[in-house]
């Protein structure tokens, strides 16, 4: 990679110092010069023209080839399915217009380089190729926008259910905290005006008076059990933050005085995905480069870079101040049964406050 | 004896004896304004640019020290590693610079100023002494912006965006004290320079246009600069009122914007504000503004395209409907941003609806220039080489808005590398092809000479790979998930695998910054040296080429030339030459073949 890297560098180099000389020979030689492009140009540049389409073609080959495998990672939601086909549908219409609408412009531009003794054609107008160009991505936009939407109002309609798990996210400067209603489903009362009450031990300021909030349960953690509605309900004790999880095609921003809304349903366990063969594969890449990175490391007598395991991320995806990069929470995706063990051991807000 | 009385009244018409100060620098004339638009635009560029090339270098060698980040960040580069609030601040002023120093006075500012009066054939604007307050004040805020990067806790660092809590609050990161306070002052005064120009643009256009200069026959670069100054008009005062209420709620402890806040260990005192109604009032502005941005670009290029094609533009009433249709559209979707902001979904569906109309007009308009390429006579003059690649950008990062402005799809790659790449080709790169475009196109009429197209070839093509080897790479790290604004990504090792790309977009990043230095020299050098131009060197039909190329207060000696048909005459059947000026009238038997 490296190799190559270095190589397009020097290749670059020296095409622009081959240019740059060029430059000075010609306007030494042209001292009648116009500086407006004359015939030798526009054959030059429009041969160049179509250089730059060969470039264009390339540049997008090689980009799939060599980074083709980072793009969308395995979904592991139930709507992340919908979201997928939806996104590759869109991303085959675009590859698509944007493969013919290059071309034909490159192409023009290099087929119609001004010669000498040419004259252009005076052509201004043509309603009803207008009316094509207007009426095909105008339907087209219309079929997109209405699977669009359909898609939309799936996922962001939130219904309150016996079944669904509800969970508050909890944002702050800089990581997340998550809270589980407990043994009534309910999540208690919260506000900021609590936080300081118990000794700082109310974490996320819950309200002491309220029952509901007494079995809540706060972690560090995000444990999701598998194939059960999550709803997630977002709070921020400061500025504004964003829960991201690109696993399950999620992300909802959290706003100081609101509470904002998202849900989903997993439907893969952690344990499950680190077997899917292409996180297998990511796994083994970035192991690679980690191995790598730690040679480096270990002869500047640093540690070694721990081997990377995968899991699910939730990441703060709205600016949030100076370590809003490292703003994160691990996800782990579980079967009820090892959920419910979990949760067993976790201590309610009762037991924390006593 | 009656030539020199003509003289005597041109000095009469003269009014006073120019000094120093008032031609060089409080000066009225529309085409002095422009050339300072267009070098204080070129400076802030420099800044705005050398800015991104830093963070790129932070984002490829992430906590690599650096002997430049020393020399140049000083205290806020401890051993030459870059501190994460500077890394903030660098991608906040860097996005403000280019959005609003660069892209909108820079480029909207000078093109407008040069060429409504030149193009329309007015002797100057409806009112230089606004026009030169105009100036004055984009140049104070200028002044004040640079300014804010030296206060003690370093300049605003929020995002271009500057979203409250995190700008309203000094507790909430240091950018967001005495910066930001200078970032907002700053901005408050663009905003007044903003609509004082727009609302001279719009005068000018209406009232002056010379006889025969109806609004169908106006250039396409007309067209965009009047519907541009429409959007800014109505848009403007937005923000304003936006940055007040924010000045308000940091400065005098209002809550229009904070509600429940607990920060550093204190519960502050705001309740019942929103942070999403700041959003709301901010891309009410902040959209149409990518179109204030984009549409002179798009006006330039449909221009230098025609010229250089030796073909009329097609579709002319097209390509002004569409300039209409997108600017209204413009103002109707700024939702698009907060798809995931805490907004009724049921918004989220309405904004998807009106962003992807937006597809339509933005449709007609690429196919339509790819029709004037088509059996044209091409010049590939720099400026002409430029206006292509705004095309091709401006289509590359127009198509992922399809994706980015489906609320469905925005959810996961909302606010990653994705939106970067995508606005960066088609605003930023698009917009900036049209300033360059520009510059090579109207430098003769600026300055009277012309730069060197070699090195025109040159700085295109080095930018032109580089605008693609930045950009192309940036939407598949996006796809992957990656976050914007982060100070690296190493605290996530599920990124370790796409470092390799971030380096691979900084290399093409430098060589980019470097071929700037290309047209920076051209252009400077130019100034003084370059060859002496003709009156009409791009065989031009407008009217700006109609006057001396000796700028002369009021433009045109004697009378103003009339107007007798369209600007795009090129190659018309029963024309000796392949380009008619529009102030030569028909011939007998001669048909107006406008529409």
């Amino acid at each position: 990679m490296t190799a190559i890297l270095t190589l397009m560098v020097l290749v670059l180099i020296a095409i622009s110092l081959w240019q740059v000389a060029k430059i000075f020979e010609m306007s030494q030689t042209s001292k009648n010069n116009s500086q407006v492009a004359n015939d030798s140009d526009n054959d030059t540049q429009g041969k160049l023209m179509f250089a730059f389409l060969a470039f264009l073609y390339i540049l997008t080959l090689y980009s799939f080839w060599a980074w083709g495998d980072v793009l969308l990672p395995a979904a592991a939601s139930e709507h992340g399915g919908e979201y997928d086909s939806l996104m590759w549908i869109s991303f085959a219409l675009i590859f698509f217009v944007q493969t013919i609408t290059q071309a034909l412009l490159h192409y023009f531009s290099f087929k119609y380089r001004g010669e000498p003794g040419k004259r252009a054609m005076f052509y201004a107008d043509n309603n009803r190729l207008e009316a094509y160009w207007t009426i095909i991505p105008a339907i087209t936009l219309a079929g997109l926008i209405l699977s669009g939407l359909y898609t939309w109002n799936d996922i962001m309609t939130v219904e309150e259910n016996e079944e669904a798990l509800v969970v508050e996210l909890y944002a702050q400067q800089f990581n997340w905290k998550a809270r589980y209603s407990g043994q009534d489903g309910v999540l208690g009362d919260a506000n900021v005006r609590f936080l300081q009450d118990f000794d700082g031990k109310n974490v996320i300021g819950i309200d002491a008076t309220d029952p509901n909030g007494l079995d809540d349960v706060v972690t560090q953690e995000l444990h999701l059990p598998v194939g059960r509605e999550v709803i997630f309900k977002m709070r921020s004790q400061d500025v504004l933050h964003s829960a991201y999880m690109p696993h399950f095609r999620a992300q909802m921003n959290c706003v100081p005085g609101m509470i904002t809304e998202f849900a989903f349903t997993p439907i893969t366990t952690t344990d499950d995905m680190r077997l899917d063969p292409d996180v297998v594969a990511k796994v083994k890449k970035i192991n690679k480069i980690r191995a790598e990175n730690s040679k480096q490391l270990v002869a500047d007598g640093d540690e070694a870079l721990e081997p990377y395991i995968f899991d699910y991320i939730l990441l703060c995806n709205k600016i949030c101040g100076t370590s809003h990069y490292n703003m994160q929470m691990k996800i782990i995706v579980e079967t009820p049964e090892a959920y419910e063990a979990w949760m067993i051991q976790q201590q309610t807000f009762a037991q924390v406050i006593q | 004896m009656s030539a020199v009385e003509h003289n005597h009244e041109e000095e009469d018409h003269g009014h006073h004896k120019e000094t120093f100060i008032t031609k060089y620098i409080f000066s009225q004339d529309h085409k002095m304004i422009s050339k300072q638009y267009l070098i204080t635009g070129l400076f802030m560029g420099i800044i705005g640019i050398a800015m991104s090339l830093m963070f790129r270098l932070q984002l490829a060698w992430p906590e690599k020290s650096f002997g430049i980040f020393e020399s140049l960040l000083g205290k806020w580069a401890p051993d030459g590693v870059m501190d994460p609030n500077v890394y903030l601040a660098l991608v906040t002023i860097h996005g403000t610079i280019m959005v609003f120093f660069v892209l909108t006075a820079g480029l909207s500012g000078t093109f407008s100023n040069l060429l409504i009066p030149l193009q329309i054939g007015a002797r100057d604007m409806a009112s230089g002494l606004l026009n030169m307050i105009s100036f004055w004040l984009f140049f104070l805020s200028s002044v004040i912006m640079i300014a804010s990067l030296f206060v003690e806790a370093g300049p605003a660092a929020a995002g271009w965006t500057i979203y409250p809590p995190l700008s309203a609050l000094p507790q909430a990161q240091p950018g967001s004290g005495m910066g930001m306070t200078l970032w907002l002052i700053s901005m408050a005064i663009f905003v007044a320079s903003s609509l004082l120009g727009s609302l001279n643009y719009i005068v000018t256009v209406i009232n002056l246009r010379v006889k025969g200069m109806t609004m169908s026959r106006l250039p396409l670069t007309i067209w965009a600069f009047f519907v541009t100054a429409i959007i800014g008009v109505v848009s403007f005062p937005v923000l304003l009122s936006a940055a007040l209420l924010l000045i308000m709620d940091r400065s005098f402890g209002t809550s229009f914007f904070l509600s429940d806040i607990f920060i550093q260990g204190e519960v502050l005192h705001y309740q019942g504000g929103s942070p999403v109604l700041y959003e709301h009032l901010f891309w009410f502005l902040g959209h149409p503004e990518v179109y204030i941005v984009l549409l002179p670009a798009l006006g330039i290029t449909s221009e230098i395209i025609a010229t250089n094609s030796r073909k009329p533009i097609f579709g002319y009433r097209a390509m002004v409907v569409s300039i209409i249709a997108i600017a209204f559209l413009s103002t109707i979707v700024w939702g698009h941003h907060m798809f995931i902001s805490g907004m009724n979904p049921f918004l989220g569906s309405v904004f998807t609806f009106t962003t992807l109309l937006i597809a339509i007009p933005s449709a007609v308009k690429a196919f339509n220039y790819i029709t004037t390429l088509w059996k044209g006579n091409l010049q590939l003059n720099p400026a002409m080489l430029f206006s292509i690649g705004l095309v091709s950008t401006f289509i590359s990062g127009g198509l992922t808005g399809i994706i980015l402005g489906d609320s469905t799809l925005d959810i996961n790659v909302h606010d990653t590398y994705f939106v970067v790449a995508h606005f960066h080709l088609v605003m930023g790169i698009s917009a900036l092809y049209g300033l360059f475009a520009g510059v090579y196109h109207w430098f003769p009429k600026m300055f009277g000479r012309m730069m060197n197209k070699n090195m025109g070839y040159v700085h295109f093509w080095v930018t032109a790979v580089c605008a693609y080897g930045v950009f192309f790479p940036m939407h598949f790290i996006g796809m992957a998930g990656l976050p914007r604004r982060y100070y690296t990504n190493t605290a996530f090792p599920y990124f370790d695998d796409i470092a390799d790309i971030n380096v691979v977009i900084t290399i093409f990043a430098l060589i980019a910054g470097a071929a700037q230095l290309v047209f920076l020299y051209n252009f400077i050098h130019s100034i003084f040296y370059g060859k002496k131009a003709e009156q009409n060197p791009w065989r031009s039909n407008t009217m700006e080429w109609t006057a001396p190329v000796e700028h002369m207060h009021g433009n045109w000696p004697g009378a103003i030339p009339e107007v007798h048909r369209w600007a795009y005459d090129y190659s018309k059947p029963g024309q000796e030459e392949d380009f008619v000026s529009q102030i030569v009238p028909l011939k007998e038997g001669e048909e107006e073949l406008q529409h």
